[in-house]
């Protein structure tokens, strides 16, 4: 397909694979943060193919991991209500809660459907005026506007039985909160195409600056993450800390102006919880108070109970942080797989323990 | 989560007083959200992520970016798939090496 095709020539895929080992002079460790970008990467084992001075660590770009165990309870609790009918993404529904995922709430007669878009659960709001339809509002900046498009609507168009769940998270805090962390190796960052498409990259500006590492945003395709590994460690040699973009066919400066204006609209900054990680401040978006009655936290104040601890072996949230590899966890791949996962990196095919998993890497293989 | 993918706009109309379109995906065609990318109208390639146009693909940077990347592998013969109606980036890619 166009703009697909052309991104995965193995024959360009390998002239950038020589320059990267050209350019390399010492150990370089870079995180791509989108796990989109994950998934490429493991799947095509690019990896395993770059020279080995430049390591890839695995960042917390996947909202369906780091939605919190809280609220994932919440929808389950809301779920279960003869009154309600909730919508999510289909990544959502295998998400462990505290005592059962949305599978098992459906199984147990609660009405939850997976939609492609927001737009499609307002439409089933439409349809079904006596239920209270509540959309999992899970995502990064990319998904935002989507989502602010169909609680907007639902105000405009008087759809009152149509509420968000909202999970929000944005990256810029997050890379913040790694850069910060104690025992943080990341010298550079693979920046989420994406969600740059949104926003732009002027929040990434002083991030680069005031840290001095390297940011490029970069697109998803195997030879645009070759590109944007390739600027890093170029940046990297030379000492220079800026914010490059490999993926210009899609990402300006700016980001995306009309998408932006509906979201502050819709939307405003909150502290945020995510899931192996805890709170990192002013990291999730909530709905602003004019749209309170649009909110399902406010409708259906605490739904569920106190939600249960993590699994005591699973290490999701150093996995999350890329301070470990999946393969690091003593359960990864025998008490923890994708049908029965300990924790949300390993549900998500956007998980980099469920990448992991996937591709074949297995413990004895690595550490052989 | 953040997935989107190029898709060429066919059709153009407006429902619930917003602007939506068809979009073709190498064959399947989908219905998307436009109003974030007010500039596009039938013809324009665009990114969709969960039923919107998040972004206008940029023409003329792919085809710059795909040529440098293209120098760079060295390779001989090469056209630019910079067609508009999209099925000539599969007859006009690289050929592979003997």
């Amino acid at each position: 397909m166009k703009y697909l095709d052309e991104y995965r020539d193995d024959k360009i895929a390998r002239a950038l694979l020589d320059d990267i080992a050209r350019i390399v002079t010492r150990p370089w460790t870079l995180m791509e943060v989108c796990g989109g970008q994950t998934h490429t990467l493991i799947r095509q084992g690019i990896d395993q193919l770059l020279p080995p001075e430049v390591e890839l660590v695995h960042g917390p770009g996947c909202p369906v991991c780091v939605t919190p165990l809280a609220l994932i309870d919440e929808a389950i609790a809301i779920a279960k209500r003869d009154d309600t009918i909730v919508c999510s993404f289909g990544d959502m529904l295998r998400v462990p809660g505290s005592a059962e995922d949305l599978f098992m709430a459906r199984a147990a007669g609660g009405d939850v459907r997976v939609v492609y878009s927001p737009l499609d659960a307002l439409e089933i709001a439409r349809r079904n005026p006596a239920k209270t339809v509540v959309f999992f509002a899970v995502g990064f900046e990319t998904t935002a506007p989507a989502n602010a498009m169909a609680v907007k609507l639902a105000k405009d168009l008087g759809v009152s039985n149509f509420a968000l769940l909202v999970a929000h998270v944005l990256v810029p805090p997050a890379i913040m909160a790694i850069l910060v962390s104690p025992g943080n190796r990341v010298q550079g960052f693979l920046a989420p195409g994406h969600v740059c498409a949104i926003q732009g990259w002027t929040e990434y500006e002083p991030i680069a600056r005031d840290f001095g590492v390297p940011i490029v945003v970069t697109g998803f395709e195997p030879l645009d993450l070759l590109e944007g590994i390739r600027m890093a460690v170029t940046q990297l040699e030379e000492g220079r800390a800026e914010v490059e973009n490999q993926y210009v066919r899609t990402v300006v400066r700016e980001g995306n102006t009309a998408a932006l204006r509906v979201v502050d609209e819709v939307f405003e900054t909150c502290d945020r919880a995510w899931r192996g990680i805890g709170v990192i401040p002013r990291s999730g978006l909530r709905l602003r108070e004019v749209y309170r009655q649009h909110d399902a936290e406010v409708r259906f104040p605490r739904a569920a109970g106190a939600p249960a601890s993590e699994s005591e072996i699973c290490i999701a949230g150093e996995v999350l942080r890329g301070r470990a590899k999946p393969h690091d966890c003593p359960a990864f791949g025998t008490l923890c797989t994708p049908e029965m996962p300990l924790g949300a990196p390993m549900v998500s095919s956007e998980g980099a323990c469920a990448a992991y998993y996937l591709a074949g890497r297995r413990r004895e293989e690595v550490t052989a | 989560m953040c997935l989107g993918v190029p898709g060429k706009v066919v059709e153009v109309f407006e429902q619930d007083g917003i602007r939506m379109g068809t979009v073709d995906f190498g064959g399947i065609t989908r219905t998307a959200c436009l109003e974030y990318a007010p500039e596009v109208d039938v013809g324009s390639w665009v990114v969709i992520h969960v039923g919107f146009a998040i972004s206008v693909v940029d023409e003329e940077e792919a085809a710059r970016s795909y040529a440098l990347l293209a120098e760079m592998g060295n390779l001989e013969d090469i056209d630019l798939p910079q067609d508009a109606d999209g099925v000539r980036a599969e007859h006009y890619r690289p050929k592979a090496a003997p």
